[in-house]
């Protein structure tokens, strides 16, 4: 019964991200690479990034989380492959700004599927590990920029 | 029972709070306990009636003010078995309390090549300042390891602590694994080698009868709001001659005895280290949880909590997937239980469980080099006290059932 209001956290696609993760393996070409911890749990997310001429050539994602980290991890690197960094940084704010229950225009053009992870806004204790692998993306892009 | 035990319940008045449309069930005791009125009201009188600054004036209302500060540190030295109330130094809790001796104490007693020792079952309270002692005075830290089921290995305490070794730092209960450590068997073993015995007593004050002198400790910390009291109240107590030599760390007002524009003169123990204006709000709220858990009596407190573990802890075993952390026998644990169900990432079971109102903690629990210890990342912890109930235990155990359910499934 009270469960009923858990299945608006974790629904089915979120469920199936988190069990069958996109993108989940180290990647052998990247030239950026991030590893963030959610220090709440402990957690460790790293995220690595190729990136050429200011575009996500490929991403993928290590690391063990809860449904809510891992499912949001997949997604993100779905979302983000074949971005310019300028949009991956607008995605990564409007992430930001939508799990924190604020309005995010053009919320599912921007952030495709990804979207879906709203529901996290009424979940505040589940805040960070959504935003985990995002931060990871987002740090990672700052640091290519640096290199320039 | 005791009066105490079966009407407690009236006492506090969150525990009628609905959570998510459930009536709470509060298991997270081991990070902070809720209050009774009797400390609320206690707190609201003495603002209402007694506020004043302690030490300072000459007024009645500082008079009174003063002398209700003073009677807390006797409630305290009497509560945990010590015999002079100027060796109870008021701190904001446990963590400071731990900080104070390691950077009051430890920088002018630990010196290059002495060693510190603590265990593989300390709270990063009880791990950090060693740290960063043994960093800036060249010391070394070494860890005590534990059997494989969770207890404090005495053997491998044997080992461990040699002639070299200074000072000694374990919980007296773990927040993690759910055990009472042997103080004093270790103690003896420090003493033996020459050095002092610091126990962290945050999860064993709330919970059990305390003797710092019978324990022969030589520092023991604790925190109020673990048992009852309000937060950014605690406790050092340590031995008059230790804390004699043990440096400040707050200089200002209150702890001096005489300032000259070049030189001070410091108080004497304990009022030397309580520099400026001190919660004294908090010190009259601890009173008050003293008060409160005496009248429940310690041993009352104890019985009922392991009543509710060897209640609840068969239930959890017989879950499948269950990964239960520490002894499992109950005649040997404490109200804490930390555990892991396969395929359920903690994270997820405690908001699963949230929903039904229970109220559980997820994560490492201030506690990494533990989790890497014991090879995992997080756990749930449920932790049990005084007010909680078998109905408690019950609804905890079926939320448990229900999530697991869920998530397996995902039938939803
Ligand atoms: C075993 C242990 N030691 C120390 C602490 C730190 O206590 P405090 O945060 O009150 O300073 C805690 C509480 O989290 C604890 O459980």
């Amino acid at each position: 019964m009270a469960l009923s209001k858990l299945s608006n956290l974790y629904r089915q696609v979120i469920m199936d991200h988190a069990k069958h993760p996109h993108n989940n393996q180290p990647l052998p070409q990247a030239d950026h690479e991030i590893e963030l911890r959610n220090p709440t749990c402990g957690d460790v997310l790293t995220v690595q990034l190729k990136i050429q001429d200011d575009k996500i050539i490929d991403v993928a994602y290590t690391g063990t989380g809860c449904t809510i980290s891992q499912a949001s991890a997949s997604m993100m690197t779905d979302q983000i492959k074949g971005k310019t960094t300028a949009e991956v940084e607008k995605m990564v704010l409007g992430f930001s700004d939508m799990v924190l229950g604020k309005e995010v225009p053009d919320m599912e053009r921007l952030l495709g599927e990804a979207a879906i992870l709203q529901s996290v806004a009424q979940f505040p204790a589940r805040i960070k590990c959504a935003t985990l692998a995002w931060k990871a993306a987002y740090q990672a892009i700052e640091e290519s920029e640096n290199d320039d | 029972m005791d009066k105490k035990m079966n009407d407690l319940l009236e006492d506090f008045p969150i525990l009628k709070e609905m959570i998510n449309d459930e009536k709470l069930v509060y298991l997270d005791n081991a990070a902070t306990t809720q209050k009774p009125k009797q400390v609320l009201d206690t707190i609201r009188y003495y603002y209402e009636h007694d506020n004043a600054n302690v030490h300072r004036g000459v007024h009645t209302l500082a008079e009174r003010a003063t002398k209700q500060y003073e009677q807390v540190r006797e409630k305290v030295v009497n509560f945990i078995g010590g015999n002079d109330p100027h060796e109870v130094v008021y701190t904001k809790g446990t963590t400071e309390a731990l900080n104070w001796v390691a950077a009051g104490y430890g920088a002018t007693h630990v010196h290059a090549g002495d060693e510190i020792v603590v265990s593989y079952m300390e709270h990063h309270s009880n791990i950090v300042p060693w740290q960063q002692l043994a960093a800036k005075v060249g010391a070394k830290l070494k860890y005590i390891t534990l059997t494989a089921d969770g207890q404090l290995d005495l053997e491998s305490a044997k080992h461990v602590i040699t002639d070299k070794t200074v000072l000694v730092s374990l919980c007296h209960a773990s927040n993690v694994l759910g055990v009472v450590n042997p103080i004093k068997e270790v103690a003896q073993l420090a003493h033996q080698h020459g050095a002092i015995m610091v126990v962290d007593g945050a999860q064993a004050v709330p919970h059990m009868r305390v003797n710092v002198q019978k324990l022969g400790a030589d520092f023991y910390a604790f925190s109020g709001h673990k048992m009852l009291g309000p937060t950014g109240i605690g406790v050092l107590w340590g031995k008059k001659e230790l804390l004699a030599g043990m440096r400040p760390l707050e200089f200002g007002g209150e702890m001096i005895a005489n300032v000259g524009l070049y030189h001070t003169d410091f108080k004497e123990p304990p009022y030397k280290f309580e520099g400026g204006t001190q919660n004294i709000a908090g010190v009259v709220g601890l009173g008050a949880a003293i008060d409160y858990l005496t009248e429940v009596g310690l041993d009352n407190v104890t019985a009922h909590e392991k009543s509710l573990s060897k209640y609840v802890l068969p239930k959890l075993q017989k879950i499948p997937g269950i990964e239960i952390y520490g002894p499992s026998d109950p005649d040997i644990r404490t109200g804490v239980l930390s555990f892991n169900l396969t395929g359920i990432h903690p994270h997820d079971l405690a908001s699963a469980l949230d929903m039904d109102g229970v109220a559980v903690r997820a994560g490492h629990h201030c506690a990494q080099p533990l989790m890497k210890y014991l090879g995992v990342g997080a756990t749930a912890r449920a932790s049990f006290y005084l007010y909680n109930t078998k109905a408690d235990a019950d609804l905890f155990i079926n939320a448990i059932l229900e999530a697991k359910e869920f998530f397996s499934n995902g039938s939803f």
